[in-house]
């Protein structure tokens, strides 16, 4: 076994004797004890000891150089070591100075305003530079990735029917179970049909679906695209001649469009079916009746209203999704934190927008 | 002592495979205490998974590894974490923690295994292994991001000597370094390897530096180690590949390098 690092104090001519092993594995309380040592030292009598690593080189150098005193009795090795990590002394700060409280605070606000104006700024462009790729196609409809568009088709609309229906079919039944309650106090259950038909055609389907493929689809464009660019595919693409707008952002932004009404109406017809499905057995109202009554209560108009707000909403997710993994510079940790950043401004910016589209919709007598 | 004559690193019979892509198929190798091992091999020989193997860290179909003395496979997490302390892997990117500074992922291990180490010697001894490695103190508070490629890998040696270890490994440690930088590399590994007692297990494509800092060569091919000597005795072999590898243009201006290199030496010396 290793004897543990040890020193006898110094004797009369001012020479401290060192023995054992001073390695970092037994070095114990050595460093504390050389640290609290006072007295008079000339010399670090070394020839003691069994084995030394550069911890050990690191607290004699120190020592040495606070006392002034000189070392002696290492043998070859040793003094090669030595000499070694005495080169590397050098001032050498683990993290820089934390800035105080207050200027953190006001540094930290100001940070997020210049990120917001930034942030909202750079999507503007992307959604211009959207745009314009998209016009390039149009007038030169031989450049358009027809194949790239529709696996996005699969990726971002089939592969989600499952997880949306059931979240809709769910959805359906708690707005028809709790409108019932509510509505039983005025004796007004039949109007439970009117909610669930209108609510969900309106409202809640597109807005579900849209919250569930900014989860899906518009956090795998951001992480796609991040990873693409951090593993330099981008640049690569843009040296070969292929725009990313093109080829990258364009296919994931039209397969959205597309596929959000479609998604949107699905989502709302199994809602529908929920709701129904409740009413039938809970409130007794078969589903001819429901139907039925669903076509008097429901004007077609609230259907007009979720179909054109979905490819807005899918515009938005995509352009968000793959805005923020453009941004994505330098490390893997920025894929995450900019992923995170794709779904929390896709939802709000759709909640936004729906707020916005409610407003129209009133305004131009579609209620 | 009879420890000292046995390997540091002694694989047999390993079998690496995935899926239907065999990698390794009864490789055997030995690593003396002491030496710097370089390993070299085609692209997609395996070398990166034997190193993984070695470390733990790919757990192989068959065969036998044993590390200081001890089967590196049947190690319960006690006996693993002991063997972990007296090793340090430098990855070829460098594999910094990128939400820690420099002079943090030196003191990452430190802080690990030697829990009762205070703030002020932690900070000393990141600080004097971040300048051992050659880096500027500039960098101890800088971020992995803000680093060059051949700093990361500097910032990654520095992490991986963080515990003094006895045996290194080493994975392609200049590629992607300037000439200039990789022999400062090179210069560095043999000096820390003379200063510390280092055994170096070295994975490289250069050409350089197996002729600069190796005291052995390994060279991995048709799934196993199909020779292991110092570059004159493979030389001497009539295998294909070795003779392409060493003999081919890079493989004579090396040579080549070096012979100037001792001449150069032998006259400053007169």
């Amino acid at each position: 076994m290793t004897a543990p690092a040890a020193f006898t104090p110094a004797d009369r001519d001012g020479t401290l004797r060192f023995s054992g092993t001073l390695a970092l594995a037994s070095i114990g309380d050595l460093p504390d004890r050389l640290h609290s040592y006072e007295g008079a030292v000339d010399r670090l009598d070394m020839s003691g000891i069994d084995h030394i690593d550069t911890v050990g080189a690191w607290l004699i150098h120190r020592f040495a150089t606070e006392h002034d005193a000189e070392i002696t009795g290492l043998d070859a090795d040793g003094r090669y070591l030595l000499d070694q990590v005495s080169a590397a002394d050098a001032p050498v700060a683990a993290r820089a100075p934390p800035p105080t409280p207050f200027t953190r605070v006001l540094g930290e606000i100001g940070d997020a305003v210049v990120v917001s104006l930034t942030t909202l700024y750079g999507l503007l462009g992307f959604l211009g530079a959207t745009t314009i790729a998209f016009w390039n196609v149009v007038r030169d409809p031989r450049r358009f990735r027809f194949n790239a568009t529709v696996h996005r088709f699969e990726v971002v609309g089939v592969s989600a029917l499952g997880i949306i229906g059931l979240m809709s079919f769910l959805i359906g039944i708690v707005i028809a179970q709790q409108g019932a309650v509510q509505l039983r106090q005025f004796g007004a259950e039949a109007l439970t049909i009117n909610l669930i038909g209108r609510i969900t055609l309106r409202e809640l389907g597109v807005l579900m679906t849209a919250i569930m493929v900014a989860g899906r689809s518009g956090s795998a464009f951001a992480a796609q695209l991040g990873t693409m660019k951090l593993t330099e595919e981008i640049d690569a693409m843009r040296t070969i001649g292929v725009s990313p707008m093109e080829a990258l952002v364009l296919p994931r932004t039209i397969s959205a469009i597309i596929l959000m009404p479609l998604l949107g109406f699905y989502a709302s017809l199994v809602a529908i079916i929920g709701g129904g499905l409740l009413c039938w057995v809970s409130l007794g109202i078969p589903p001819v009746t429901f139907v039925q009554r669903l076509r008097e209560v429901v004007p077609i108009t609230d259907l007009y209203v979720g179909l054109v707000k979905a490819p807005v909403f899918g515009a938005i997710i995509a352009i968000a999704g793959c805005f923020q993994g453009m941004l994505v510079e330098s490390d893997a940790e920025q894929v995450g934190l900019r992923t995170t950043s794709a779904v929390v401004q896709a939802i709000f910016l759709v909640i936004v927008l729906d707020a916005f589209f409610a407003v129209f919709f009133t305004w131009i007598g579609w209620i | 002592m009879a420890e000292c004559d046995e390997p540091i690193i002694r694989v047999r019979g390993l079998k690496n495979s995935f899926g239907d892509q065999i990698v390794h198929d009864d490789l055997n190798l030995d690593v003396r205490r002491g030496e710097i091992l370089g390993v070299v091999g085609g692209s997609g020989t395996g070398k990166s998974v034997l190193m993984r193997s070695i470390i733990g860290l790919q757990p192989p179909d068959t065969g036998e590894i044993t590390v200081f003395g001890e089967n590196a496979l049947s190690v319960d997490e006690a006996e693993a974490t002991a063997m972990r302390k007296r090793w340090g892997v430098l990855f070829q990117g460098g594999a910094l923690f990128s939400t820690l500074t420099v002079a943090e992922n030196v003191q990452v291990p430190l802080r690990e295994f030697y829990p009762s180490l205070d703030q002020g010697l932690l900070d000393e001894i990141a600080a004097y292994k971040v300048v051992m490695t050659g880096l500027a103190p500039e960098a101890g508070p800088k971020y992995p991001s803000e680093l060059s490629g051949g700093m990361r890998k500097r910032a990654g040696l520095a992490r991986a000597l963080a515990l003094d270890p006895q045996l290194l490994f080493l994975d392609e440690p200049t590629a992607g370094l300037d000439p200039i930088g990789a022999e400062g590399f090179d210069a560095l590994i043999k000096s820390l390897h003379k200063t510390l007692g280092l055994t170096v297990f070295l994975i490289t494509h250069d050409l350089d530096t197996l002729y600069a800092i190796c005291d052995r060569v390994a060279v991995l091919a048709d799934r196993k180690v199909i020779a292991v000597g110092t570059i004159p005795e493979l030389l001497a072999m009539d295998h294909p590949w070795i003779q392409e590898y060493f003999n081919g243009p890079r493989g004579r201006a090396a040579t080549a390098a070096v012979k100037r290199n001792k001449a150069q030496q032998e006259a400053g010396a007169v």
